[in-house]
């Protein structure tokens, strides 16, 4: 436990040290939302209808570019390695360093979502509704995105190729958070849909570290 | 028995002199079975094809709703049955290799990879072309094509890992890890147009009660999965025998058998 609370601090030490990474990201977030509208036009009943697809594959996009922040420079300099070797479960500090990579994108991300949500004329009940489901689903987001970003871990080409393994496993999660979102509006009440956006949470969050320990494993082993 | 080594020189180097469980999970000793093996089940596939065939032109009748466009069943289900299960079997070989270290399990994996993904384009392919005549539409966006099309893009993140990677060791136990946690994606397939409200038909086969489908139509429909299944084998078979030679070229038995070749 006392392990578990010293990674995630260092880690979000380390962050607030860097503020250029998160910041980019939620920039990149918030222009590539206000891209849509620019790009279909500004029918405001058309963006009503696509505006949880359309900020669910942002908030995806965004995630994605910033999976290679979780391991890559403490794989450079070493510092992963001394980590396997503590004698600590990798998997809680695996768990440990996602969690401080989500409160520094997932959750912010979620936070952020809302605003953009009036952007595109969304009512309040429906924000309440993409801003849970976006805090149910980026936690899910950023663990199977560490078990790519391990999987990749120093190889050449990894950033485009961790999306393009991650992207699969993704669907559901998007799946299930834009539809929240719609079926929310449509009457029927997004309940059934956060509560499988649960379900896959409480799933990943034992599973997917213990995959992305042992990817970290046999990364550091055949270095 | 197979196994059995007939003089010393059969043996691969430091192993028991007796047959034991592990004997062909060496690329030396599997090499020269799988050569043996792929005639064999590259026949028994042409013959079953042959039946297959012949029945779903010829025998099965014409469907009351459908009329003839139906008879692309006899490719689209078998060719889906196979890219599910193939899925499975290349996890569970994939399984192996990282419990048991052994690489010949990981290049079983590796071969089975693009075998699989040529039957999940076959089976979205040829459902497309079922879909436009019956459905009106190429392609719907409802659940079993979704899954389908995502276990496709897992065939491809497999391959791709496994090119992007140099170190042979780390690939397959890296591709290892990929497939099994892609492997929850296959009951997902299985099980979408139960969970699911789909245009796709529901399953008309079960364990519990007797096919929803006509007798023949069935029976075409198993010989052509068992062709499919056949070749599967024989071509794995073949692509495994390729990537044992691309492997392990640096061994003398390589050497001396692609020596004995010129």
């Amino acid at each position: 436990m006392r392990a578990f609370g010293a990674v995630l601090l260092r880690d979000l030490r380390l962050s607030m040290r860097r503020k250029g990474d998160v910041l980019n990201t939620l920039a990149f977030f918030i222009m590539v939302t206000s891209m849509f509208p620019l790009g279909v036009g500004a029918d405001s009943q058309l963006l009503r209808t696509i505006a949880p697809g359309i900020l669910w594959v942002a908030a995806l996009l965004a995630a994605m570019l910033s999976f290679p922040r979780l391991f890559d420079s403490d794989f450079a300099d070493g510092t992963l390695e001394q980590i396997a070797l503590s004698g600590e479960s990798l998997s809680i500090l695996v768990l440990a360093k996602v969690t401080a990579h989500w409160i520094t994108s997932g959750l912010t991300l979620a936070l952020l979502a809302p605003l953009m949500g009036i952007q595109f004329g969304l009512e309040g009940n429906l924000l309440a509704v993409l801003c849970a489901s976006l805090l149910l689903g980026s936690p899910v987001l950023s663990l199977i995105g560490a078990v790519a970003a391990s999987l990749t871990l120093g190889v050449r080409g990894a950033g485009v190729l961790s999306a393009l393994i991650v992207l699969p496993l993704f669907v559901p999660v998007l799946i299930f958070g834009a539809g929240a979102v719609t079926a929310a509006d449509s009457g029927l009440g997004g309940d059934s849909h956060l509560l499988l956006l649960g379900a896959m949470l409480l799933v990943s969050v034992p599973l997917a570290p213990l995959a992305t320990a042992a990817a970290l494993r046999i990364a550091l082993e055949h270095a | 028995m197979l196994g059995n080594p007939k003089n010393s020189s059969d043996m691969a180097p430091g192993s028991p002199s007796r047959w034991h469980f592990f004997w062909f999970s060496s690329p030396k000793t599997f090499y020269p079975l799988a050569g043996k093996l792929i005639p064999f089940f590259a026949a028994l596939s042409a013959v079953l094809c042959a039946i297959g065939l012949y029945i779903s032109f010829f025998v099965a009748p014409t469907d009351a709703q459908q009329g003839d466009a139906y008879r692309i069943i006899f490719i689209h289900v078998p060719a889906a049955w196979m890219s599910m299960f193939l899925y499975v079997v290349m996890a569970c070989w994939a399984a192996l290799g990282l419990v048991l270290n052994t690489r010949m399990s990981a290049m079983m994996a590796s071969a089975i990879a693009p075998t699989g993904a040529l039957f999940t384009f076959i089976a979205l392919w040829t459902g497309a072309l079922w879909g436009k005549p019956t459905w009106g539409a190429w392609w719907v966006w409802d659940a079993r094509l979704t899954s389908e099309l995502i276990l496709l893009f897992l065939y491809f993140g497999f391959m791709a890992l496994e090119g992007a990677i140099d170190d042979a060791r780390r690939a397959d136990k890296a591709c290892a890890i990929l497939a099994i946690v892609g492997v929850v994606n296959v009951p997902v397939i299985y099980f979408s147009v139960k969970w699911w409200n789909t245009l796709h038909q529901g399953a008309s086969i079960s364990m519990k009660a007797a096919p929803s489908m006509a007798a023949t139509m069935l029976v075409g429909m198993l010989i052509m999965a068992l062709a499919f299944w056949m070749y599967s084998i024989a071509v794995i078979l073949s692509r495994v025998r390729c990537i044992i030679l691309t492997r392990e070229w640096r061994n003398d038995w390589v050497a001396e058998l692609l020596g004995a070749k010129r």
